[in-house]
């Protein structure tokens, strides 16, 4: 069945492109675009940093997409290939396939996507399909898609599975979301300088199997489950509120351990910002809002929503050292940040002005009481205290300072203190609670047009977990093509001093117009490794990686 | 039997297609301020355009438009190109993109693409990612990654693309 779509969607493709070529439009005859990635990498052993030999002793993932858009004609496919997949990755992405390929069309107010698509209502709260290749994530569903506009009203329809690695998760997602855009709907509001838009989501997952074997017991579960999430969104001139609530109905799962309580989950923020000033202000309370569309999957396979961590995103390694991402079991999390640009000549600013960002956020786990564990439909887990906090899960501060000196030369200084609770991120038990302030100044300097230095030193202190690292980085811009960058992390004060050991890397990079070539020698450390508030086990390795990124 | 008929069809896609102009392709993202507006409408009156893809977690991408925020009266004044930024942040940070547009000064024309289907449609793996096109919307000049000084070269294509000079890749 799946030869003969491939085969006859093919066949379009090539018909579509051929009969072009015999149509007075042939310098209209499409476009033609993609790209690629590739990244192979080749592991020696190092015991001593616990970089276990790999058989294979060559790993390779790579990708690429071929799009094809005539008028209001759209299709692409993705062919993926991991060869075997690099150390990391789930494993379960093993060998080659096409697991991508779609083809849309639009006719005046209607959108028709057939084959393969990404997805996001609102925030995200109930519904977000998205691919994140460093993590390994591409929960895309495969189905058809409508989307119909009429004067600012947004609607948008899908059916369809998500990808799982490469086959599919056992459940269905049927979602429907509107968007209201007030001033394009009420004539006589098309020019206020108020803005506002509202919006509704459904999502219902249909899983087959109504029983599940929990533990001992037999427990009825569900096989249709369904939640649904209201937004607005106001801006009115330098002012921004948006706020998003969700709620699903029981959804006995692993991720919750088959209980029956109901899921709950607010997004509130609210910004202000003006030349040379921004404002922003996040909270967020999740309570049980894990939504996969296999109530038996676990870890980041499936998932059908986005629970986004409101806690700045970290760049530099150490500050990147003890990253957070939301807890879907339940969580408080809150952000401020403020923003501002000193202005020249003033005494701070200087010749040239000066920037201040700071920050400040936390996550805490729910007020819960744990009830009965009871095994049938009354068993709902635990019950909480709205509005108290629990437990610590993370907290940051932090705060940036970056001027430059001269037209050549930039500096910028980063202070963070963090608090991370490693037994409930991570999972584990009986690990302390690690307290770290980290410090460091990034120097930039532009030779000319074409040369430059960027200079990265970091300290990273804490008495727990491996104690303090220092790092140092530095990198050379040589001419419009390469980078040469050169970096060391060194765990000097670890309290075991067998592991102090260094993480050495050596990169080169060759850039021209769309094509990225990196070559790497190096230590990598075992670690969590981040992206967008989701994460993934990174283990220790010690080799050579070739990095090829292209688009065409 | 898969195989084959797959590498025909893309061998022929591509032989149909490979001298073609790349355009802009259509998808819908938001203004900072919530509104729908489909990436196929940017225009500039016949003059060039800088996009450049970005986002807040992103170093060399904030470097980079900084750098330009620097030069941008001066590069308008002299070219009369715009530079369009399309932030990828997703709805983790996203609500700190005007915050920080605008605390900089930036004076873009500035996109969200909530869930990267501009970026997915672009065809970019990593931000920064920079392309830009000529006055007739033609994408014929790209780069990736910023170090400092990189903006320099974006001018001289920009100038080039004014003079109608050949741009080379």
């Amino acid at each position: 069945m799946k030869r003969v779509i491939l085969v006859a969607y093919f066949a379009v493709i090539c018909i579509v492109s051929f009969s072009q070529e015999n149509t007075p439009l042939a310098n209209n005859q499409g476009i033609l675009q993609g790209n690629m990635q590739m990244d192979a990498q080749y592991y020696n052993p190092d015991s001593t940093i616990g970089a276990a030999p790999v058989p294979e002793k060559m790993l390779m993932n790579g990708f690429m997409n071929i799009n094809y858009t005539r008028g209001n004609f759209k299709a692409g496919i993705r062919y993926e290939s991991y060869l075997n997949t690099i150390q990391g990755f789930n494993p379960k992405y093993k060998g080659n396939g096409i697991p991508y390929r779609f083809a849309t069309y639009t006719a005046d107010e209607l959108e028709v996507t057939a084959g393969n698509f990404y997805e996001q209502f609102g925030s995200g709260l109930v519904l977000r399909t998205y691919e994140e290749r460093g993590l390994g994530i591409d929960n895309v569903f495969d189905g058809i898609r409508l989307k119909y506009t009429i004067k600012g009203i947004y609607m948008k329809g899908l059916i369809g599975k998500q990808r799982s690695y490469f086959s599919q998760g056992p459940g269905i997602t049927r979602a429907f979301d509107t968007e209201v855009q007030l001033n394009e709907l009420i004539a006589k509001w098309s020019e206020s300088s108020t803005r506002i838009s509202i919006g509704g989501s459904f999502v219902s997952k249909y899983q087959d199997g109504d029983k599940v074997i929990y533990l001992t017991h037999t427990l009825n579960v569900p096989q249709n489950v369904g939640a649904s999430a209201g937004r607005i969104s106001i801006n009115r001139k330098k002012n921004r509120l948006m706020a998003e609530y969700a709620y699903k109905i029981n959804d006995p799962s692993a991720i919750n351990k088959y209980i029956y309580r109901p899921g709950e989950a607010i997004l509130l923020s609210y910004t202000y910002s003006t030349k040379g000033f921004g404002f922003s202000m996040s909270g967020k309370r999740i309570d049980n809002f894990s939504f996969k569309s296999d109530r038996n999957a676990t870890g980041i396979d499936v998932d059908m929503n986005f629970l986004p961590a409101l806690n700045r995103q970290h760049t530099y390694a150490l500050m990147a050292f003890y990253p957070y991402a939301t807890n879907p079991r339940g969580e408080i999390s809150y952000l401020i940040d403020i923003q501002k640009k000193i202005k020249k000549g003033s005494k701070l600013g200087g010749k040239y002005g000066m920037d201040i960002a700071i920050n400040y956020s936390g996550a805490n786990g729910l007020d819960t009481t744990t009830t009965i564990p009871e095994y049938d439909s009354t068993r709902i887990g635990y019950t909480t205290n709205q509005f108290a906090l629990g437990e610590v899960y993370y907290q940051d501060v932090n705060i940036e300072l970056t001027k430059k000196l001269t037209p050549k030369l930039k500096i910028m200084l980063l202070y963070s203190n963090q608090v991370y609770n490693k037994n409930v991120i991570q999972g584990l038990a009986g690990y302390k609670v690690i307290y770290s302030n980290i410090a460091m100044t990034e120097i930039s300097y532009k030779i000319n047009s074409s040369n430059s230095v960027r200079m990265e030193m970091q300290h990273l202190a804490t008495k727990q977990d491996q104690q303090s690292w220092a790092m140092g980085l530095i990198e050379f811009g040589a001419g419009e093509h390469w980078m040469i960058s050169v970096q060391d992390m060194y765990n000097y004060a670890n309290h075991k001093t067998k592991e102090r050991f260094h993480y050495y890397n050596a990169t080169v990079v060759y850039i021209k117009s769309g094509t990225r070539i990196a070559l790497g020698y190096g230590r990598q450390r075992a670690g969590i490794f981040c992206v967008g508030g989701v994460c993934r086990f990174v283990p220790a390795s010690n080799g050579l990686l070739l990095t090829v990124t292209s688009s065409f | 039997m898969k195989k084959s008929i797959l590498f025909l069809a893309v061998f022929a896609l591509l032989v149909s297609f490979k001298d073609n102009e790349r355009k802009l392709p259509s998808v819908d993202i938001k203004t900072l301020d919530g509104k729908n507006v489909n990436s196929s409408t940017f225009s500039n009156d016949g003059k060039p355009i800088i996009i450049s893809f970005w986002a807040t977690w992103c170093s060399p991408c904030k470097k980079e438009l900084n750098a330009i925020s620097d030069v941008y009266s001066e590069w308008q004044k002299e070219t009369g190109v715009k530079l369009i930024a399309i932030s990828i942040d997703d709805s983790k940070s996203s609500t700190n993109v005007a915050p920080y547009v605008n605390s900089k000064g930036w004076e873009y024309e500035e996109y969200l693409d909530l869930n990267s289907d501009f970026k997915r449609a672009m065809n970019v793996n990593m931000p920064p990612h920079t392309f830009i096109l000529d006055g007739k919307g033609n994408i014929v000049w790209q780069h990736v990654g910023f170090k400092d000084g990189d903006e320099e070269q974006y001018i001289e294509v920009v100038r080039k693309i004014i003079k109608g000079e050949p741009i080379e890749h």
